[in-house]
């Protein structure tokens, strides 16, 4: 779809306020609807657009494989690390009230680097996951 | 001070290095940490066994939620025992599954398959480890998540078929499982299953408790592979890697016995499940049912690791059997059974997978002679079939040895004669390995062979060493499962 | 407490036989995976429904309100989502595996296929 000049100049032009409302519903999901689920999902959805429009080997530059596979395991890693953190700070695994002086900074710390990771593991895996089966589907046509 | 978050870092150090093999991208560093991981693992398990044999329950409450409001943990000493199991066979396999893994998969598949194997690993613990039915539920998806996707690893295609079709009745399963402790939960308002319990006494007879019963009995059945709900297995463990069977045959099904046992004893208490219900009568005749049709079909078969899978589906008919007694001794000799036929399965598929390294798809028609090649594996197979018969000295003599003074405690001495008959079954499909490794000729592609590598077979023996090691000296197994077999009989309060 | 009081159960119901019936009687490996959703789909149901008060708000506690839903089943049943999508998107890369592998996503006919032995050793070189 290179061809579509509208297409690629609105869409430019969107990228990144969808990157902007990532961000948005991530750190909203601590007062209302949100979170780091849905705020994964959207930022991946901006790279699927970009795929879509400007095809799939340059979205692999913009955001490569590896870097998709590695923030798969990242986030997992933030979350379980933030359990650990509680873990050492003299509490049990995943107790968020010592992470800070007073509990409910603690707990609202805590949860946000929750869906920290949340959010880099299911933007990662929305990503592989296109990468994935975007490509087969060219391998067999090639084939 | 560490030692108290034991039973958490049990299952959140195998959880935390399987996104870390994925960031090392290697094989190599993957498999160390894989090693470290599970070794660290077993050590952890030892000491929480340690902790609770004298009777005592570890109650850790993850966030420090305090239960039943918060996920618990709650080691007790049927649980530790399990741990104990599924760490071991992992330590033990993952020192294995690197030249059996080398050889198998394509190197950029190595790192991968480690990652898969930490996360299974940390499922299955965590189904041991949790006090709270529906996080039982996510770490039984996890480990079976893993599971079909190590499975789907295998070389041939089928494997993939086979994956499919585990996928399938594993997730009905694990659905069955979640309506029936949603049921519960709507019952009785809780998900811890300390908690649960209480509130279900004196109430089991409600239609809805019976449903849930129901549903979580076929859910963790079609878990277990208990004989008409076995389908998947054959197929799976035929196809996987080497290295996946092993750990998946001496491990998954066990660790589903272990929730049914955790259902059917602790939360439900046994005068609901076997006085007011006929649970042991049908746990029996399946039991009994396995025993035979699945040894029968094992006799017919002409693939070696399809043979040993249907056995395995013949041994499970071993334990429930000891569960259907509903005494201490029957529960002594299912656990036990659990236990030795973990060493025992997990070492002749890890004897096969050395076959397999060699030879690719292990027939009858392709090994004749093969013991003049590779003597040390074919002998351990020879072992360890005797174990799978129960011959004295072995492992395998011991748990049928209480199963057969359960059913003469209880007075039935028909099913102690149906142990020994079955057994018979198990000598001829050994007979048959026998026959075809030692009284052939080989052909002139078997006589090129050599002996399989040290590194997998070291591990492999030294797991039949064990077989015989527990048939001699039982104090850690049979009083193991005694305290645990006590425990149970106890209910959880 | 009549049938039609019940109408959520067997709305339940009815999606878990269907979606259990799909699986079972279907031979199309995609069908079966869409049946298991359907089945899997009326589990949130069985979770979901009971936690609703008519009248009911998010429990956060303010003083005009008294009445207040039980979240619990809401949170469980999120993570029984994120299971059921993860089940699904292995299931899906199974069959587009088996389909490269087979040709084929019929049930029967990959059965067929696999009763047909190609060579006498196949197990060691893996078709592409």
């Amino acid at each position: 779809m290179k061809d579509y000049l509208v297409l690629r100049v609105i869409f430019k032009l969107l990228i990144p306020f969808i990157i902007l409302f990532a961000i948005y519903v991530l750190f909203h999901g601590d007062f209302g609807p949100g979170g780091g689920f849905q705020a994964g999902v959207i930022a991946a959805a901006a790279i699927i657009f970009y795929a879509i429009i400007f095809g799939l080997p340059d979205a692999r530059t913009v955001v490569p494989d590896r870097l998709a596979e590695a923030m798969i395991a990242a986030g997992v890693l933030l979350y379980a690390g933030v359990g650990v953190a509680g873990l050492l700070l003299g509490g049990n695994y995943l107790d968020y009230f010592v992470l800070a002086r007073d509990p409910v900074h603690g707990e609202e710390r805590g949860i946000f680097w929750v869906e920290a990771g949340v959010f880099i593991t299911v933007s990662g895996v929305m990503l592989k996951i296109f990468y994935m089966f975007a490509s087969r589907g060219q391998d067999v046509e090639d084939a | 001070m560490i030692a108290q978050h034991f039973p958490i870092l049990q299952v959140v150090l195998p959880l935390m290095a399987a996104p870390l093999m994925v960031l090392l991208r290697r094989g190599a560093p993957a498999w160390l940490l894989a090693v470290i991981v599970s070794w660290t693992g077993l050590f952890i398990s030892l000491s929480l066994l340690a902790q609770v044999a004298d009777g005592s329950v570890i109650s850790y409450a993850i966030g420090s939620w305090p239960p039943p409001w918060g996920i618990e943990y709650r080691i007790d000493r049927v649980n530790a025992f399990v741990l104990v199991l599924v760490s071991l066979i992992a330590a033990v396999v993952v020192i294995y599954s690197r030249a059996s893994v080398a050889a198998e998969l394509p190197a950029h598949q190595h790192y991968l398959f480690y990652s898969l194997f930490a996360l299974c690993l940390a499922g299955l613990l965590g189904i041991a480890a949790t006090g709270d039915a529906f996080n039982l539920f996510v770490f039984l998806e996890i480990s079976s998540l893993s599971s079909y996707a190590l499975i789907a690893l295998g070389r041939d295609r089928r494997a993939l078929m086979a994956s499919y079709q585990y996928l399938i009745m594993g997730t009905i399963g694990a659905t069955f499982y979640i309506i029936g402790v949603g049921l519960l939960y709507l019952m009785t308002g809780t998900l811890n299953m300390a908690d649960m319990a209480q509130r279900l006494a004196g109430v089991t007879e409600v239609r809805a408790v019976l449903a849930a019963l129901a549903f979580i009995t076929v859910g963790i059945c079609l878990k277990l592979a208990l004989f008409p709900l076995h389908l998947w297995l054959p197929n799976a463990y035929a196809y996987a890697p080497s290295a996946v069977t092993a750990f998946l045959a001496a491990t998954a099904t066990k660790v589903s016995v272990y929730v049914l046992l955790r259902f059917y004893y602790s939360i439900y208490g046994e005068s609901a499940i076997f006085y007011a219900l006929p649970m042991g009568q049908i746990l029996l005749l399946l039991s009994l049912a396995a025993m035979f049709i699945a040894s029968a079909i094992a006799i017919i078969q002409s693939d070696l690791k399809r043979l040993f899978a249907y056995s395995s589906v013949a041994q499970i008919g071993y334990i429930t059997l000891g569960i259907s007694f509903d005494s201490v001794t029957g529960l002594t000799g299912g656990i036990v059974h659990l236990f030795n036929h973990a060493l025992t399965k997990g070492a002749l598929f890890m004897l096969l997978g050395c076959f397999a390294l060699r030879l690719g798809r292990i027939r009858f028609d392709n090994i004749g002679g093969i013991a003049r090649v590779m003597p040390f594996t074919s002998f351990g197979i020879v072992l360890g079939g005797l174990s799978l018969i129960g011959a004295p000295g072995t492992a395998g003599f011991i748990s049928k040895w209480y199963l057969v003074l359960a059913a003469l405690e209880s007075g039935q001495w028909w099913i102690a004669l149906a142990i020994m008959l079955s057994s018979l079954l198990a000598v001829v499909y050994v007979w048959r390995f026998v026959e075809a490794a030692y009284f052939r000729e080989p052909d002139a592609k078997t006589a090129q062979l050599k002996e399989a590598p040290l590194e997998m077979l070291v591990p492999a023996l030294l797991m039949i060493a064990a077989c015989f090691y527990f048939g001699l000296d039982t104090t850690l197994t049979v009083d193991g499962a005694a305290r645990a077999a006590q425990t149970l009989l106890q209910g959880i309060r | 407490m009549t049938i039609a009081g019940h109408f959520s159960y067997w709305i339940t119901i009815f999606l878990a036989i269907a979606g259990l019936y799909i699986v079972i009687a279907r031979g199309n490996l995609i069908k079966k995976l869409v049946g298991l959703g359907i089945f899997q789909t009326s589990v949130y149901l069985l979770y979901i429904v009971p936690g609703k008060l008519i009248g009911g708000t998010a429990p956060i506690i303010a003083e005009q309100y008294g009445l207040y839903s039980n979240p619990l089943p809401h949170v469980l049943i999120l993570t029984a989502i994120v299971v059921g999508v993860a089940t699904l998107a292995l299931g899906l890369a199974l069959v587009v595996r088996i389909r490269e592998a087979y040709g084929s996503i019929e049930e029967d006919e990959i059965l067929d296929l696999d009763k047909t032995p190609v060579f006498p050793n196949t197990a060691t070189s893996k078709p592409a």
